[in-house]
């Protein structure tokens, strides 16, 4: 992995071999472009890039390739994620082209919650590609320069590819195979769900390696602050394919209300200590929720700052 | 009017062609036979209004999935000819038979025979 | 009723080259009526099978049933005591019944011989054509009679769209526009009013986007 296939500052970063940090921001709800300039700019030195989320929990927003650009122009690298529950494969493939003209040079595919968790439970899906398959429409888009019906593109997309993976849901047995089919697509670098339950991760993290996919992909470990223990609860039982301890509860139960999301700070911190010693973690994502504000500490108190210059 | 016939098929009588299936053809192959041909009478004129359109439609059916299982969709044919017209059935017998014989015999029954032979030895 | 197609042999041969035991598997409903898998289209693929694996010198043993129907326990249990004498089902039946198969016999496979294309009606000898997407929720009331979700290319339901010409479909000059039926019908029943009522933007939520559907009723339970 010695050459370059994008512009990516983060594909950079990863392939000289030092930890990326990524992170992530939510286009607003309204046309308003300040919000997610002033959370880039929050961020833009304690990061290598900065995912901006696709309608997340299908609650509809701002489009991410929109606020990519917004970003784009301040200096900030994007991750532009694509969910293919809204749009077919003409769309997709137009808007990678939309991204590619910004020289928005990273991508990550999903398929996106479903609908019905969000403002538009009434509505269509489309789920025209799955999200292996988008990875690779937008590898043969970039590495043959064709569009999917097989013409030639002129100036085909330049960007580094990426997937998510949950090393948590069920069944467990499948969870790396899954990360395998999806290395296998072409996905250059994975960004994990967040990370509680740190044993079973390592568990996912060595069957990986014992695979030889560390050598084929790079996998950045998602990280989210808890902010309180509710949300710590909220999470356990509410959001799906989330695995919380309980003693992550405990933790945070056991310290006064007000302290709580000093001490969420500080187990993220913890956590993101121990994982830059576990063989394979390439990097971290790190999601702080609706709490960007929160990154450049916890960047600089896990040792992952300054960034490289690369 | 004595005419001179191929010896070496076997007639089955069916009320209409429209009578035969595209089962009946592929089991006659099953068993071993070379060929098949239907011979209904001239189209237009079948008591059944359609009897013999059908029938073209299953020997069409037949050859076709012959075709893909490499029996050979040849060996399947559907003539016309009317009641009175016996010296043109002696005529296609003899044609459909020449045909048979030229294609050699069916892939089934050459396996058939194999398998015989295996049952014996053993 | 459900409208299905024949899968082309070479398929059924490719999916059912590595087992030597094999069941065909008609069923008496839909399938039959298409012309599809019913035991009529058991007899044709059996034989078909049987002499081409023959003429390869394979050994296998074919066999035919075909059951009143797949979608329905209480016939899927008449094979129960002689599944185990097969390494694989060809199933003739739709996706339901082919899966309905699956789901009774676990460590069977049980594959298909026929692509379930839609749900369609007999329009002639020959020909079957779509109807209805199983939306679940009917708007026939409010369109003459006509769906436009099944028949309309792009499921408009304010249309027809700038494509149609001559009361066909941009897709083809053999599809028929769906809303020209529709106008047709309304004109026919007197009702052309209804044409220029707006057809709300449509709750999909029942429809296969909501995700896998179930009908409960309680009423009818044991």
């Amino acid at each position: 992995m010695s050459e370059y296939v994008s512009d990516s500052r983060l594909e950079r970063v990863l392939k000289a071999g030092h930890l990326g940090v990524t992170s992530e921001c939510g286009p607003p709800r309204g046309s308003d472009p300040e919000g997610i300039k002033k959370k880039g700019l929050l961020i833009k030195d304690h990061v290598d890039a900065v995912n901006v989320t696709d309608n997340q929990t299908a609650m509809t927003r701002m489009s991410s390739l929109a606020a990519c650009v917004h970003l784009k122009l301040l200096g900030i690298e994007p991750v532009l994620q694509m969910v293919t529950r809204d749009r077919n494969r003409v769309a997709l493939q137009s808007d990678i082209l939309g991204a590619a003209s910004f020289d928005i040079p990273n991508m990550l595919c999903l398929s996106g919650d479903h609908q019905s968790f969000g403002d538009c439970a009434q509505g269509q899906n489309v789920h025209d590609l799955d999200s292996m398959q988008l990875v690779q429409t937008v590898r043969y888009m970039r590495d043959e320069g064709k569009f999917l019906g097989g013409d030639d593109i002129k100036r085909p997309p330049r960007m580094f590819v990426g997937a998510a993976a949950n090393p948590f849901a069920d069944p467990f047995e499948i969870r790396v195979p899954r990360l395998a089919k999806k290395i296998a697509c072409g996905a250059e670098f994975i960004q994990t769900q967040c990370i509680y339950n740190m044993d079973k991760f390592k568990e996912w993290m060595r069957r990986a390696v014992d695979r030889g996919l560390t050598e084929k992909t790079f996998i950045m470990a998602g990280m989210t602050p808890m902010k309180s223990v509710g949300m710590a609860k909220y999470m356990k039982n509410k959001v799906p394919g989330m695995d919380v301890p309980d003693e992550i509860i405990d933790r945070l139960s056991g310290v006064e209300k007000k302290k709580q999301a000093e001490e969420g700070i500080t187990i993220c911190v913890e956590h993101i200590q121990e994982l830059k010693e576990v063989p394979g973690v390439a990097g971290f994502h790190i999601m702080a929720i609706e709490w960007e504000e929160k990154v450049p500490e916890i960047v600089e108190r896990s040792g992952l700052y300054p960034r490289p210059e690369v | 009017m004595r005419l001179k016939i191929p010896t070496n098929f076997r007639i089955i009588r069916v009320p209409c062609s429209g009578k035969v299936d595209i089962i009946h053809i592929l089991r006659a192959f099953e068993k071993g036979a070379d060929g098949v041909y239907v011979v209904g009478c001239m189209e237009g004129d079948c008591h059944f209004n359609e009897g013999n359109f059908r029938a073209r439609k299953r020997v069409e059916q037949a050859a076709k999935v012959l075709d893909k299982i490499g029996i050979g969709g040849d060996r399947v044919k559907m003539y016309n000819l009317s009641s009175g017209e016996g010296p043109l059935f002696a005529q296609y017998s003899t044609e459909m038979v020449n045909l048979v014989k030229k294609m050699g015999p069916s892939p089934v029954r050459l396996a058939r025979q194999r398998m015989a032979k295996k049952a014996d030895a053993a | 009723m459900i409208i299905a197609e024949k899968k082309p042999i070479e398929e059924i041969i490719q999916e059912v080259e590595a087992y030597d035991r094999i069941l065909v598997l008609g069923c008496n409903e839909c399938v039959t009526v298409c012309e599809a898998g019913g035991k009529k289209e058991v007899e044709v693929l059996a034989s078909v099978l049987r002499m081409n694996f023959m003429a390869q010198d394979r050994e296998k043993t074919i066999d035919e049933q075909t059951l009143e129907r797949q979608c329905d326990h209480e016939y899927l249990e008449e094979i129960r005591d002689v599944i185990d004498q097969y390494d694989a089902v060809i199933s003739l039946a739709c996706g339901v019944g082919v899966q309905f198969a699956a789901e009774k016999y676990m460590t069977t496979p049980v594959l298909p011989g026929v692509n379930t294309v839609c749900l369609g009606a007999n329009e002639d000898r020959g020909l079957w054509t779509e109807r209805c997407q199983a939306c679940g929720a009917c708007v026939l009331a409010r369109t003459g009679g006509i769906c436009p979700v099944s028949r309309c290319a792009k499921r408009v339901l304010n249309g027809p769209c700038g494509g149609a010409t001559n009361g066909k479909c941009e897709i083809s000059k053999d599809t028929d526009c769906a809303w020209q039926l529709i106008i047709d019908r309304l004109k026919a029943l007197g009702k052309m009013e209804d044409y220029e009522k707006v057809a709300p933007v449509k709750d999909w939520s029942t429809d296969r986007a909501g995700g896998p559907r179930t009908v409960t009723r309680e009423d009818v339970k044991i």
